[in-house]
């Protein structure tokens, strides 16, 4: 393989790999703030067509992905309603919003099946994109690529070095003491519930957008659940989500390359790749670390103060 | 706006049930909304959606047929959602289920296999290989969470996705029928492989049968034994439950067994029943409805059977409404999550006081 196929297969490894990082983010964040909310899968699959659907009808990629975030965020305060305002199960909670989700997609994208419009542009820095082997992976990608990059950069800093950040930790190791000292946990979660439906909405758009330029029923195909899983996979720390997603990305691609070149394995099984491997994934992660030492510690309880 | 909660010290009987019965109601509201968002008129709807099946004897069975393989699945996920495990792959084990009883189905197609004993064992046979499919598929995250730790709710969704892929593959494959055109599916079963009609040139089936004996049975083990009392406290209070020495290992893999094994047990029903060969999809979605079967049913039997009655009749009004209002088969399934949410919602409202603070 030559180097600039070699470039092309890694470009498509990163566009692979970006809607996985963008949704788990947001999820890593609600998750830290002790909310797992298990509706990714719809909020994306409901960014996705919501998001098609305002880029073909405005003609504008960036309105499109700004109404992937907006559904996102409308669904999720759903989502937010539910499990902390009225201390629902989360589980069946995140389930409800991944089964409407899928719903809506259809009922929304209906009228604009079949229809295609261009790919979001990639970037284009005179000299630089030129750069032999390695110029259009640094500084030809798409725009979401980097706002991915950048999302990521910023959750690791939000988290970690500033003192809102280690509120939302401590919000999410034990309501119960953050309550007692004062600390807002009911705002806290929500705010960070809608932060990750807004990140799930804009990786849902991507999709549509950017990654396959028109709408197609389902055509997130599980990724909302991949994401979840790589929060997992990630030990709950920004950079590693990166890393895990350009794995998964890695893995779908070269299942992809397998298929075209027909080497003899049936199809179907090539395409069930990403998902057994996000389960051998699971076990390898639970089998090297102490279980679920690095998850906070009040993930998914439903928080009702006491006085 | 605030939401406060104060936690009820009695749960009313009168709530209990009033509550499910509110969730439908408002979810009916809320779906009228989107049917006249849709531009359609929401009178209509309800009447194609929650009172024309009910007027025919076809659709009265056709809805007694699709309630079967979601009773079966939801009293099955009844048992992991009580003890707080999260079995969100009920649709893999339905597919592995139905996948591995339609096998010997396949395999005694004309008369093969039936020379010496008969054709009597066959059907038996399927459904114990169903169970024992769906019940196998389902132990594969019972065993990972465990043994691992891995969370069972992602690994049994993943598992999903794989039977999907594995039992596409095998009908377009290796168990095509030979004689079928291409067409990507399998032989028909023999008659002695399907199960036998109630009534003479009518739909309804014998899975209907084997699913009320199932909802009876788990009204039994729930109330009785003192595995229905395990299962219970283990969801209720870990705590108690591990200080009364039961093995959370060993629940953990037994209600997974128990309800990917009732999801086969729904596979193979809706194969040998309704379909009567393998297609390369066999469900319509059965393992995710399921599970707004378990929660609108509270998670009761009996509560269950009532559920799968009420899902059934949005999927058979669904069907109809597509043709009569050409309202998309996604309604349906939007209008599902609304229920659960809905469902959800009124929940809280029996565990809590709800006060709105407006401004507060």
């Amino acid at each position: 393989m030559s180097a600039d196929m070699l470039e092309l297969v890694l470009m498509t490894v990163v566009t692979a790999a970006t809607p996985l990082i963008i949704a788990a983010i947001g999820e890593l964040v609600a998750e830290r703030s002790g909310v797992l909310n298990l509706g990714v899968e719809g909020m994306m699959i409901v960014g996705a067509s919501v998001g098609f659907a305002a880029a073909f009808s405005s003609g504008s990629t960036l309105i499109g992905a700004l109404a992937g975030i907006a559904a996102g965020v409308v669904l999720s305060s759903l989502f937010a309603l539910l499990a902390i305002g009225l201390a629902i199960n989360q589980v069946a909670s995140g389930l409800s919003l991944t089964i409407l989700g899928v719903g809506l997609s259809g009922l929304m994208g209906a009228p604009f099946v079949g229809q295609k419009r261009e790919a979001a542009s990639r970037l284009a820095i005179p000299y630089l994109s030129d750069i032999p082997y390695v110029g259009r992976l640094v500084f030809g990608e798409d725009m979401f690529v980097y706002a991915a990059i950048a999302l990521v950069a910023a959750c690791w800093w939000f988290l970690n070095r500033t003192r809102a950040g280690l509120t939302l930790r401590a919000i999410g190791d034990n309501h119960h003491s953050a309550h007692a000292l004062g600390l807002p946990v009911r705002r806290v979660r929500v705010l960070s519930t809608l932060f990750g439906g807004a990140c799930a909405g804009l990786a849902g758009a991507y999709l549509s957008l950017a990654y396959t330029p028109f709408w197609s029923p389902g055509m997130t195909a599980g990724r909302g659940w991949i994401a979840l899983a790589l929060v997992v996979f990630a030990s709950w720390k920004p950079w590693r989500v990166v890393l895990g997603a350009l794995l998964f990305g890695g893995a779908t691609v070269l299942q992809l390359h397998a298929q075209a070149a027909s080497i003899g394995v049936p199809g179907q099984l090539l395409s069930a790749t990403p998902y057994l491997a996000t389960i051998v994934a699971l076990m390898i992660l639970s089998i090297g670390a102490r279980r679920n030492a690095a998850a906070p510690a009040a993930l998914g309880q439903p928080f009702v103060a006491t006085r | 706006m605030r939401i406060d909660l104060e936690p009820r010290r009695v749960r009313s009987r009168v709530l209990e049930i009033a509550a499910p019965v509110g969730a439908l109601l408002v979810s009916i509201l809320l779906g009228g909304v989107v049917i006249a968002l849709l531009g359609k008129s929401p009178v209509e709807a309800f009447q194609v959606y929650f009172v024309d099946p009910l007027l025919e004897s076809w659709s009265l069975q056709e809805l007694a047929v699709k309630a079967c393989p979601l009773v079966l699945i939801a009293v099955g996920l009844s048992f992991c959602f009580r003890a707080n495990l999260w079995n969100i792959g009920a649709e893999g084990q339905f597919i592995i289920g139905g996948l591995a009883g339609a096998c010997l189905g396949i395999a005694t197609h004309d008369g093969a296999m039936q020379e010496t004993f008969g054709g009597w064992w066959i059907l038996p046979a399927m459904l114990l290989l169903g169970v024992i499919g769906g019940a196998a598929y389902g132990l594969i995250p019972a065993i990972l969470r465990a043994w691992l730790g891995a969370s069972e709710i992602l690994t049994s969704l993943m598992l999903v996705y794989v039977a999907e892929l594995g039992l596409d593959y095998l009908v377009r494959g290796p168990l095509r029928d030979p004689h079928g055109f291409n067409f990507p599916q399998s032989v028909t079963f023999d008659d002695v492989a399907r199960l036998p009609f109630l009534m003479e040139g009518e739909r309804l089936h014998a899975g209907v049968l084997i699913a009320l004996a199932v909802v009876a049975i788990a009204a039994f083990v729930f109330a009785r034994s003192l595995f229905g009392f395990e299962i219970r406290l283990v969801g209720e209070a870990p705590r108690a439950a591990r200080f009364a020495g039961f093995s959370e290992k060993r629940l953990t893999l037994v209600a997974f067994a128990i309800s990917g094994g009732l999801a086969g047990l729904a596979g193979i029903c809706e194969v040998a029943g309704q379909i009567g060969q393998l297609q390369p999809a066999i469900s319509g979605g059965y393992g995710f409805t399921a599970i707004i079967v378990a929660f609108l049913g509270r998670l009761r039997p009996l509560g269950i059977l009532i559920a799968g009655l009420v899902l059934a009749l949005t999927y058979i009004g669904g069907e109809t409404a597509q043709v009569a209002m050409k309202l998309p088969q996604d309604m349906t399934r939007a209008y599902q999550g609304i229920l659960l949410m809905c469902v959800l919602g009124a929940d809280a409202v029996t565990r809590y006081r709800i006060h709105l603070r407006i401004g507060g």
